[in-house]
């Protein structure tokens, strides 16, 4: 956003997420899932009963995402972040079955927070209300799973430099606690 | 009486629907370009930069501001002197919501029934539906695609009736900092005092439909609204919760008598995508 940015591709590996810190500046490349509340319910199902997911979750990044529809020329319709801590349950599953990167808006749980430590992961924020801006770095998007969910379908979507920051890092930096703490007046 | 065909409520609102969505109003807009002079965080005043961007993509490519077009609240006053025909006014109200968001390509948000029938509506309908009674002959439709991150950050406290004017202002700056990043600051905080328990909420989405900069027409409360927000402003969190001084662009209050027993007040959170789009018929 206002300082240099990195340019970080997927899928995600240990020695990428290793060179990120809280407050980086990310445009991110390649292809990322979205899914929400309930497409989380039904991977975690899935991880749980040991049956192959839809997709290759290994250095997978998710994005909590419920896009508007696609509107006629377009790949895909407005398209930002939903809060994140509603998917903080399903966290540790989705480790377990690879995934290394999220994006969201919002605050994790403690446990989240260790478990992308533990595991080295990443969480990004992209800016929630800024949906039209953010649907331009998307440039290709395939329901992949759970098509009746509507908007909460699992989507496969192509990005190009779509403009995230490192909220938590693999070393516990948190960039909202950071942010407070800099800037709070409170006495 | 003049009488209103209610086709004509479903035309106001399938037209607001759209028009609410994909174009921000220009309160908004300057509010955000003045906050971006009043932020120090550099990464903060970038995120103010995305928003407004944000708004120029929208309406230049009639895509919606946020992905999350909300519930459809829509604010009636109707004049004592209209009668209508056509039908029922909640079912006309629906229509126009079901047409807009097909039409728009708006996101249809809508769960049947969350306890036995958890499925999708498939147009966003049923809309919310407030209705008030004001002289005249005119029907003044507003309309406000409410989303569900700054909804689900709201609260309601039903306090002591000892309790002062500053467990309200403790109350609304624990409730902004709880929300923290989730309700896609920089918020709008409406706050409503008094009444029952359902009522204080109904204050509370009320004064959301002020425009930005419209106090209270009582000078105290009016007051108390400029100083809450400067508190709020001292929390931190900042635009996108990366923290920074512009956390709420906005408070509104309103108030309304209590009984002697209770002390109820609601914060209502708006998100940055604050959109209301009125019409008068």
């Amino acid at each position: 956003m206002g300082n240099i940015k990195k340019n970080i591709n997927t899928p995600l590996t240990e020695n990428i997420i290793k060179t990120l810190k809280a407050g980086d500046e990310i445009l991110l490349s390649g292809i990322i899932y979205t899914a929400r509340d309930m497409a989380h319910a039904r991977l975690q199902d899935m991880i749980q009963k040991g049956e192959q997911l839809p997709f290759d979750a290994a250095g997978s990044v998710i994005y909590y995402v419920g896009p508007s529809p696609a509107p006629v020329g377009r790949v895909i319709g407005s398209a930002g972040p939903t809060s994140s801590y509603r998917m903080d349950p399903f966290v540790p599953s989705m480790f377990k079955a690879g995934m290394l990167g999220m994006i969201g808006k919002g605050s994790r749980s403690a446990e989240v927070k260790e478990l992308i430590v533990g595991k080295c992961g990443v969480y990004f924020g992209a800016t929630g209300g800024a949906a039209a801006l953010l649907s331009g770095s998307i440039v290709e998007a395939e329901v992949i799973a759970f098509d009746d969910l509507g908007p909460e379908a699992l989507r496969k979507l192509r990005v190009k430099n779509m403009p995230v920051i490192v909220i938590n890092d693999c070393y516990g930096g948190d960039l909202y606690l950071e942010g407070i703490r800099k800037y709070s007046e409170e006495l | 009486m003049r009488n209103i065909d209610l086709e004509i409520i479903t035309r106001a609102v399938k037209e607001l629907s759209i028009e609410a969505n994909t174009v921000a109003n220009c309160d908004l807009k300057d509010a955000l370009s003045l906050s971006i002079e009043k932020e120090v965080s550099p990464v903060g005043k970038a995120v103010l930069g995305q928003l407004l961007k944000n708004q120029n993509i929208a309406k230049a490519e009639n895509l919606p501001i946020c992905q999350d077009t909300g519930f459809t609240v829509v604010y009636l006053e109707i004049g004592m002197d209209v009668s209508f025909t056509g039908g029922i006014i909640q079912d006309a109200v629906d229509q126009g919501v079901r047409e807009g968001y097909i039409e728009g390509c708006l996101r249809k948000s809508i769960i049947k029934n969350p306890l036995t029938s958890p499925v999708n509506t498939k147009d966003n309908t049923p809309a919310i539906v407030h209705i008030e009674l004001i002289p005249g002959d005119k029907v003044k439709v507003s309309l406000m695609p409410k989303g569900g991150g700054a909804e689900n950050m709201s609260r309601i406290k039903m306090m002591k009736p000892s309790d002062g004017v500053e467990v309200v202002r403790d109350f609304i700056l624990e409730t902004v900092k709880r929300g923290g990043a989730n309700p896609c600051p920089p918020i709008i905080v409406g706050v409503g005092v008094g009444g029952t328990f359902d009522y204080v909420a109904y204050l509370a989405k009320k004064s959301l439909f002020r425009k930005i900069g419209e106090r209270n027409s009582d000078p105290e409360i009016a007051l108390l609204e400029t100083s809450w927000l400067l508190e709020v402003n001292k929390l931190g969190i900042g635009p996108a919760g990366l923290g920074g001084k512009v956390t709420a662009l906005e408070l509104f209050v309103e108030v309304f008598p209590r009984h002697i027993a209770t002390f109820p007040v609601a914060v209502n959170i708006q998100c940055n995508a604050a959109r209301v789009k009125t019409r008068i018929i």
